[in-house]
């Protein structure tokens, strides 16, 4: 046998744990998304919800809105999902769902279970719309303006701190704005 | 005062660990019987005084003593006795205490049922396990202490988060821990191989009992935690590819393949270094794991006490541990020497394949869970992994694992005539083949999945019966002899066989409850019925009522199918003290299928809303995890008496025997 193949799981080793390690360090605040200040990309998409009209990025403009990716298989969205019943309960904010990859019986199923936020839910069953956004992962929320314009992007679950801190003082800015 | 008496008792057992993690290796390298001696002694004493500690603990938890932070924040008065005892581990720092109880009962174990371990192996053995607890004794003590007084005590408890109040979850960390923790044994065994410079068919056989015994507790802890999750989530799934349960399906992976691979130790002292490698990386697995639940570095449902402090605490144990001990392999494997040669067609050629495949597969779930966090930190972003991926990864690897299990135990060691391979799986073969083709026919040709699948639960499930059936010389000898045979036949050949059964039933239960599920959900109101998998389900009644912590709903409902009746009641409940509620499904359960009810939020003034699902074979998930973990106990107990008595001649003038009035 070779010599220096004993070091290879110690090597690998390292390299988990620098990773590990940074995780732990790292600033869980969103990195900046090229589309911010500029206007949400064109897409239709298929109602997930039967029998309504298809949910288009014009449905966007004319007030200040979240645009939430999600999708019934992923488990960081089931943490972030009190946070969006709270804002629709309250009538706070319009939240619009953008149902990634996912099965339209699933994203029903899923919000049957445990409440559904969204005023309309576009289901991007290939992807594409998603790509055009910029989007990686699920979840992640676009706050977009009165002009049907992105001014952030959040990834991650929005929690009750992230809202309260981070989003909720730039919807009330972008409320002032004409 | 019992508090104050718990808490000195904690730092007496770190001191205790502190020595034994020293002496004994001390004594193993100068030879010092007395050195070694006390390896003994401590891991006994350290265990005795962790004990202490968790019951004055508990005695907190069953007084309601709120002048404690954990009972104030975990507790309350109005929970039922079954769940303040749960209270104990349903919490950072009193699952921390069960840890090192764990840890140090596994340590007390060797101290006193492995006499017949070669003196220096135990002494090392045991260093190694107070090592490790000399780190989490430390965490405890400096960082998570349960004892930490509150000024002033509260009048009343937060009360246990109400998910976790439920007897299946109340005993799923016990289990849990017992398997991952237990996995220590593995480490220590391994390390202490490594510095003695050698690792041989008696070392792998004295390894082997405890590694065992956790793998099977293992088996029941993530049996238990998918139950729970199936009848008290509501919505009948039972395994999530969450972060959390990938942390313990891993160890659970390559315990698995550590336990196969130990066995070609045992009997014929090839794939040593291997193992040794293995037996690191099972334990890293599930320190791993204890790092992902309490550190927050990934999102997870279940992850609970999340302190990055903590995380760091814990990420330096693990730096410490696993690349401590992969330096140490680095430095000494090459000491422990190639094996004896086998070919490609025989047991030890399936044993590898095994491996191979179990560790690909441990390596996708490792892949899949961290995933997230490798992009995070390559500046991309926050991402979820979800089913489809480990639908598209791992199945497709576990076909090939079930395929090879049943060659494993039909062949022979060391060389075996391919010949002869088909003729020996022939009949589950054609079993199924068979099955196969009636469920493909059955189907109009279009569950080509589930016939696959079918096919393979089949295949399984006689194979492992070959392997009896073979051993007892079925249908080739008269019946007395063969009866003969099954009563001496050694118990390692039933526990192979029940441990692959049990894999082929698991298959089964997972198919069935996932290809052939029915779901429908209804709005209902009370007097309205509704048809559904060939029952009918009636709601009678919705009732209003109060249990000693909560105020629930509970709806009752009579199914009827084939002129049986039955009455099912699911529930939902509020605890107010959490501002929480839980849905209790109501199960109807056979060997069949279930039958799966539960209710949702109102849906009118009138009408619920009710879910309905039709589980077919679903029960066989947890009888087949059961199957094997029985299997992976009476393997541990058959290595156990295969131990004594060929070595208790080696031992008699040793000082073993009189030590264990102490």
């Amino acid at each position: 046998m070779l010599r220096w193949i004993v070091f290879v799981p110690v090597a690998l080793f390292a390299i988990l744990a620098v990773t590990f390690g940074l995780g732990l360090r790292r600033d869980p605040s969103a990195i900046p998304s090229v589309l911010i200040d500029r206007p949400v990309p064109a897409f239709v998409l298929e109602p997930v919800k039967p029998g309504v009209a298809p949910f288009r990025q014009e449905d966007l403009k004319g007030k200040v809105s979240l645009l939430n990716v999600f999708a019934s298989w992923c488990s960081a969205c089931r943490y972030e999902h009190p946070t969006l019943m709270a804002l629709a309960e309250n009538n706070t904010i319009p939240i619009y769902g953008l149902d990634w990859k996912d099965e339209p019986r699933a994203c029903l199923d899923y919000l049957e279970r445990s409440g559904d936020p969204f005023v309309s839910i576009g289901g991007d069953m290939s992807g594409r719309a998603a790509i055009d956004l910029g989007v990686t992962g699920a979840p992640e929320t676009f706050v977009i303006d009165k002009a049907g314009q992105i001014r952030y992007k959040h990834v991650g679950p929005i929690t009750e701190d992230v809202w309260r801190d981070t989003i909720a003082p730039l919807v009330a800015r972008l409320e002032a704005e004409t | 005062m019992v508090a104050e008496i718990g808490r000195f008792a904690l730092i007496l057992s770190l001191m205790i660990a502190l020595a034994q993690s020293s002496l004994p290796l001390i004594g193993a390298y100068r030879n010092d019987r007395r050195y070694m001696a006390f390896g003994d002694t401590a891991a006994i004493a350290q265990f005795t005084f962790i004990a202490l500690a968790f019951v004055c603990l508990t005695d907190a938890f069953l007084r309601s003593d709120f002048s404690l932070a954990v009972v104030a924040s975990n507790s309350h008065t109005a929970k039922p006795l079954l769940y303040k005892i749960a209270g104990v581990w349903g919490n950072h720092e009193g699952s921390m205490l069960l840890w090192v109880l764990i840890l140090a009962a596994f340590g007390a174990t060797i101290a006193i049922f492995g006499r017949v371990i070669p003196e220096t192996l135990r002494a090392r053995t045991l260093a190694i396990q107070a090592m490790i607890g000399v780190g989490f004794l430390a965490f405890i003590v400096f960082t998570s202490n349960p004892f930490a007084r509150l000024d002033p005590a509260p009048l009343q408890g937060a009360g246990l988060n109400p998910l976790l109040q439920d007897p299946g979850l109340a005993s799923h960390p016990p289990f849990l821990y017992l398997g991952y923790v237990g996995f220590s044994t593995a480490f220590s065994f391994a390390i202490a191989a490594l510095i003695e410079g050698r690792a041989d068919s008696v070392w792998a056989r004295f390894a082997r009992p405890w590694i065992l015994s956790a793998w099977s507790f293992l088996t029941i802890g993530i049996m238990l935690g998918s139950l729970w999750a199936y009848y008290e989530l509501g919505w009948g799934g039972f395994w999530f590819w969450d972060p959390v349960e990938n942390a313990s399906l891993m160890p659970w992976l390559l315990g698995t393949a550590l336990v196969h691979s130990a066995l070609v130790v045992e009997r014929r002292h090839t794939l040593v270094k291997w193992t040794v490698l293995l037996g690191i990386l099972t334990f890293s697995m599930s320190l791993i794991g204890t790092f992902v639940v309490r550190s927050g570095v990934l999102t997870s449902v279940h992850a609970f006490a999340v302190d990055p402090e903590r995380g760091v605490f814990i990420l330096a144990l693990l730096v410490i541990a696993t690349g401590g001990g992969l330096g140490l392999y680095a430095w000494r494997a090459p000491r422990l020497g190639e094996g004896s040669g086998f070919e490609v067609f025989s047991r030890e050629g399936t044993l590898v394949l095994n491996n191979m495949l179990i560790v690909t597969l441990t390596a996708t779930v490792f892949l899949g869970t961290f995933y997230p966090l490798f992009i995070d930190l390559i500046g991309k972003d926050k991402i979820s992994v979800g089913p489809p991926f480990y639908a598209l990864t791992f199945i497709p690897l576990a076909i090939p694992v079930f395929i090879a299990m049943v060659f494993g135990p039909l062949a022979r060691w060391r060389k075996d005539e391919k010949a002869q391979w088909p003729v020996r799986v022939g009949p589950a073969l054609a079993g199924a083949a068979l099955l196969a083709v009636v469920t493909a026919v059955a189907s109009g040709g279009k569950d080509i999945v589930a016939a696959l699948l079918v096919g393979i639960s089949a295949w399984l499930i006689i194979g492992s019966l070959l392997v009896l059936g073979r051993r007892i010389r079925a249908g080739a000898a008269p019946w007395q002899t063969s009866l003969q045979l099954a009563l001496t036949l050694p118990r390692g050949v039933y526990a192979v066989a029940a441990a692959h059964l049990g894999i082929g039933l698991l298959v089964l239960g997972v198919l069935g409850a996932t290809l052939w599920k029915e779901e429908k959900v209804s709005a209902m109101g009370v007097g309205e019925s509704v048809v559904f998998a060939g029952r009918t389900v009636k709601l009678l009644s919705i009732e209003q009522g109060e249990g000693p912590n909560y105020q629930m709903q509970r709806a009752v409902f009579t199914v009827t199918q084939g002129g049986r009746l039955s009455t099912l009641a699911p529930e939902r409940r509020f605890y107010p003290d959490r501002e929480m509620e839980t849905t209790e499904a109501a199960i109807e359960s056979s060997l069949l299928g279930n039958f799966y009810l539960a209710t949702g939020s109102e849906v009118n003034d009138t009408q619920l809303s009710v879910r309905m699902y039709s589980h077919p074979l679903a029960i066989w998930i947890w009888i087949g995890g059961a199957v094997m973990a029985l299997g992976g106990l009476l393997a541990c107990w058959g290595t156990r008496t295969q131990v004594t008595a060929p070595v208790a001649k080696d031992v008699a003038t040793g000082p073993a025997s009189p030590a264990t009035a102490g």
